[in-house]
């Protein structure tokens, strides 16, 4: 469970980082799905307030013993944001907002929730601020109905990965901007992937044929050559590589 | 919940004409010590700040509820927190 908590921790420290605050004065931000506090503890260690929303009561009460500093709402965030317009500098979310797309059968539609937690939470921001959204999506189309409901609700932003090419480490942060849209951060760990050559390599080596996966053409002298270094590898008697390894044969061998 | 915190709710029953739902009510026990207005040239007045200053950020409100003042819905607060969850029929 400490793993959990240094995930959670670390994630948290990343979305407040996100949301891009000015450095020189204390904000007051919403924490969506606040749980026992704990990225609400690392709001409160960067200086700024914050009051926090979660569905669980027990969570809360967790929160509670541990005298975290901001204050708590026992809520339902898809029955809306209960702020005035304009009052918060931000807002984070740490592996909350995936909930919302819960099809419980008694309660609305996922989209209907989705659009009235983005729509208050759009009016509960003050201009110009971020809300900054951790989540583990399912699917796709999971990904595609939140981040629909988000810009429905007059965001703008998108989608920021860190970690794209780590099935582990992967994380998604939907980044959203009330007012003029925003130049987008950047993922964290997205620089290897655009090293990419996009142009032709121009060498003197005579090129072998490979075949699209990159393997050598079956049969070939390549081939076979790979094939017997491979059954060196394994310990096996292999032949020495000669000139005449691979050489064609007449056509009846 | 501090009065900080109160100051900036408004419910969120849905149906509600714009603008309503601010300020909730809080119902408790025991009357608040400061004046329902502040007085001209409050900026100055350093004892007012202070006591506004401790009034808003560090009193807390641990047991009584919030009344909306357009449909009189009250939303109770039980150690310190408020419990906003609507029911079914509200949402």
């Amino acid at each position: 469970s400490s793993r959990v908590v240094e995930i959670q921790s670390q994630m948290s420290e990343r979305a407040v980082e996100l949301l891009g605050l000015p450095e020189d004065r204390a904000c007051l931000l919403l924490d969506v799905g606040c749980g026992s506090g704990l990225s609400g503890d690392h709001i409160s260690e960067e200086g700024h307030y914050w009051i926090g929303m979660d569905i669980s009561p027990a969570m809360l009460d967790v929160a509670v013993e541990r005298e975290v500093e901001g204050d708590l709402l026992l809520a339902d965030v898809g029955h809306g944001i209960p702020f005035r317009p304009g009052m918060f500098d931000g807002c984070i979310s740490i592996s909350a907002v995936q909930w919302l797309c819960n099809a419980d059968k008694k309660s609305h539609s996922p989209p209907k929730r989705l659009y009235r937690f983005f729509s208050t939470l759009y009016t509960a921001l003050a201009r110009g601020s971020r809300a900054v959204l951790q989540l583990y999506p399912e699917n796709s189309e999971q990904l595609e109905l939140i981040t629909a409901q988000a810009m429905r609700a007059g965001f703008t932003g998108g989608m920021v990965v860190d970690y794209p090419n780590s099935a582990k480490a992967k994380k998604f942060f939907l980044c959203l901007f009330v007012g003029p849209s925003g130049t987008l951060p950047k993922g964290l760990g997205t620089e290897c992937a655009s090293e990419e050559p996009h142009q032709a390599k121009f060498t003197n080596e005579r090129t072998r044929f490979r075949n699209v996966k990159g393997k050598s053409v079956k049969k070939s002298r390549d081939w076979i050559l790979e094939k017997k270094e491979r059954r060196r590898r394994q310990g096996k008697e292999v032949r020495a590589d000669t000139k005449y390894t691979g050489r064609k044969r007449r056509p009846r061998f | 919940m501090k009065l900080l915190t109160h100051n900036l709710l408004s419910s969120h029953v849905p149906g509600l004409r714009p603008g309503a739902g601010f300020p909730l009510r809080i119902e408790l026990g025991h009357p608040s010590e400061l004046p329902p207005e502040p007085s001209p040239g409050y900026e100055a007045d350093e004892e007012f700040l202070r006591r506004l200053h401790h009034v808003l950020l560090e009193v807390e409100v641990l047991e009584g509820s919030l009344q909306c003042p357009d449909s009189g819905r009250r939303f109770p607060i039980s150690r310190g927190v408020p419990n906003l969850l609507l029911s079914e029929d509200e949402a």
